[in-house]
């Protein structure tokens, strides 16, 4: 019974989205990688797991957002549309810093 | 079935939440508390103990400010906390700034400066009070050509061969010489060093609350070694509350969540340098504690870290009492000799 529960909930969570996300940890106060490289049109998954809050934005040219704050266990998900070198910080914490290369 | 689950899914968060800390005396589990043996200096400004002294002096000496009246000491004094036990600091021709002078004992640990965190580096912050017109008020030119003629031009030449007097070496000095300032050998730092009398039954309770997530929820903030995450956040202090409030981090980092945020300062030392809060806002620790078991005076933009605490006035004390075993018992001082 909990095995068929697991199984079904793993199913749904990987097949929720037609292509599954590239996943970036936010642990120990760091992102748990420095760089990924990816495609226009693939979705980015940051992940938070800290027993604390935690931001993730970006101001630069090829992509300005600000996913809020979230919690352990919390993911914020976004999809890349244009091609460029993007710095992504945590507002919290400054030293937690990483950067998307966005290919064709 | 479903209670198995249940249990499991609430199990594992609970887990994660405590930390694993032992709390007796030398324990291994506690040496993250302490701070490293040296403080961090950039490989472009190694120290030297010339170059220490020559900060020394440049921090102590009123000569450097435009009225011939102030020095860094005037705001960080080494009998007031390295602060000035002001609310606000007290800058050029008596106006009162926004901002407390925060204690730069232990700052050289940090990765960054200012309230709201606009200095990256010792080095890029010491020129900042002398430029601005509201603390120093320096006439860099007139400054320069002083130093330049009197016992201080040879003092420079001997610590910085190739360069002399400059705006970048008069910073560095002072760089250097902050980095000297380090409280690490508090009653706190001898328990975890593993004196076991170091501290008292209630500070060592205090301890346990101030890192409990659960409690005190300090350490989430306050975090080791130097009781600092270097991050921004939001207390949500009655300032916040008045018309055009001070943004802090927001005017450097436009993200919604820095509206009214500021640097975790440490509370190493914390007893010498009342008021408290960037606003000094609270006159006392126990007034600090009173904002914290709030939750905060003003939910608007409220750190989402910061919580409403539930503690019996026992424990409250306990968490002063432990604040209070982490100032290192204070050695007399010596001032400098300024060259003419
Ligand atoms: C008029 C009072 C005043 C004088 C004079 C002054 N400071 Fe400060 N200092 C302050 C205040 C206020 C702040 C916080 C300002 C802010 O964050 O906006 C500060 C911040 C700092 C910090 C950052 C500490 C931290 O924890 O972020 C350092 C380092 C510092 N000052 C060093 C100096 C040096 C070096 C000098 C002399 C060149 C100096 N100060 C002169 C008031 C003063
Ligand atoms: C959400 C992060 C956070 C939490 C949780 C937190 N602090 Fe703070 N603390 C800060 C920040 C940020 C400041 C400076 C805020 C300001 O002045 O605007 C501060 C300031 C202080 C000060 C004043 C320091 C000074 O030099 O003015 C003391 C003392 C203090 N905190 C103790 C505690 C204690 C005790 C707890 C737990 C009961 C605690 N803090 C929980 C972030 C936090
Ligand atoms: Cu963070």
């Amino acid at each position: 019974m909990i095995l068929r529960l697991l199984i079904v909930m793993l199913f749904l969570s990987s097949n929720a989205y037609s292509a599954s996300p590239v996943v970036v940890g936010q642990k120990d106060k760091a992102f748990t990688v420095e760089t990924i490289n990816i495609k226009v049109g693939d979705k980015v998954r940051f992940k938070n797991e800290d027993p604390f809050f935690h931001n993730v934005f970006s101001l630069s040219d090829t992509a300005f957002f600000d996913l809020g704050s979230f919690p352990k266990g919390e993911h914020r998900d976004i999809t890349f549309d244009k091609a460029g070198v993007i710095d992504v910080e945590c507002a919290i914490h400054p030293s937690m810093k990483m950067t998307i290369n966005v290919k064709e | 079935m479903r209670v198995i689950l249940i249990s499991m899914l609430f199990s594992f968060p609970m887990q994660c939440l405590a930390n694993n800390y032992v709390f007796e005396a030398g324990h291994a589990s506690l040496q993250e508390w302490l701070l490293p043996d040296e403080v961090p200096s950039p490989k472009s400004n190694p120290q030297t103990q010339q170059k220490i002294a020559l900060g020394k002096q440049l921090f102590f000496d009123n000569r450097l400010s435009g009225n011939k009246g102030m020095s860094c000491a005037s705001c960080h004094s080494p009998d007031k906390g390295w602060a000035d036990n002001l609310p606000t600091a007290i800058g050029n021709k008596g106006k009162v700034l926004g901002r407390a002078s925060p204690t730069i004992m232990n700052t050289g640990f940090n990765d960054i400066q200012m309230w709201d965190g606009r200095s990256p580096t010792l080095e890029d912050q010491a020129l900042g009070p002398l430029e601005s017109d509201v603390e120093m008020h320096t006439d860099m030119a007139e400054l320069l050509l002083f130093l330049n003629n009197s016992a201080y031009t040879p003092i420079f030449n001997r610590v910085f061969p190739s360069k002399g007097v400059s705006k970048e070496t008069m910073a560095q000095a002072i760089a250097a010489f902050e980095r000297t300032l380090v409280s690490n050998n508090s009653p706190f730092d001898q328990w975890v060093k593993g004196d076991s009398g170091a501290l008292t039954q209630n500070q060592i309770n205090g301890f346990k609350l101030f890192v409990d997530s659960e409690k005190g929820n300090c350490a989430v903030c306050h975090s080791a070694p130097n009781f600092t995450d270097n991050g921004f956040h939001n207390l949500g202090l009655a300032s916040f509350g008045q018309e055009k409030p001070d943004v802090g981090r927001y005017a450097k980092v436009p993200i919604k969540l820095m509206k009214g945020a500021f640097k975790t300062p440490t509370i190493r030392d914390i007893t010498l340098s009342a008021p408290y809060f960037h606003d000094g806002s609270a006159s006392t620790l126990d007034k600090v504690m009173v904002h914290y078991i709030k939750g905060g005076e003003v939910k608007t933009n409220l750190s989402p870290n910061l919580k409403v605490l539930s503690l019996t006035n026992k424990e409250t004390s306990d968490i002063i009492a432990f604040m209070q075993s982490l100032t290192t018992p204070p050695e007399p001082f010596n001032l400098p000799v300024l060259p003419l």
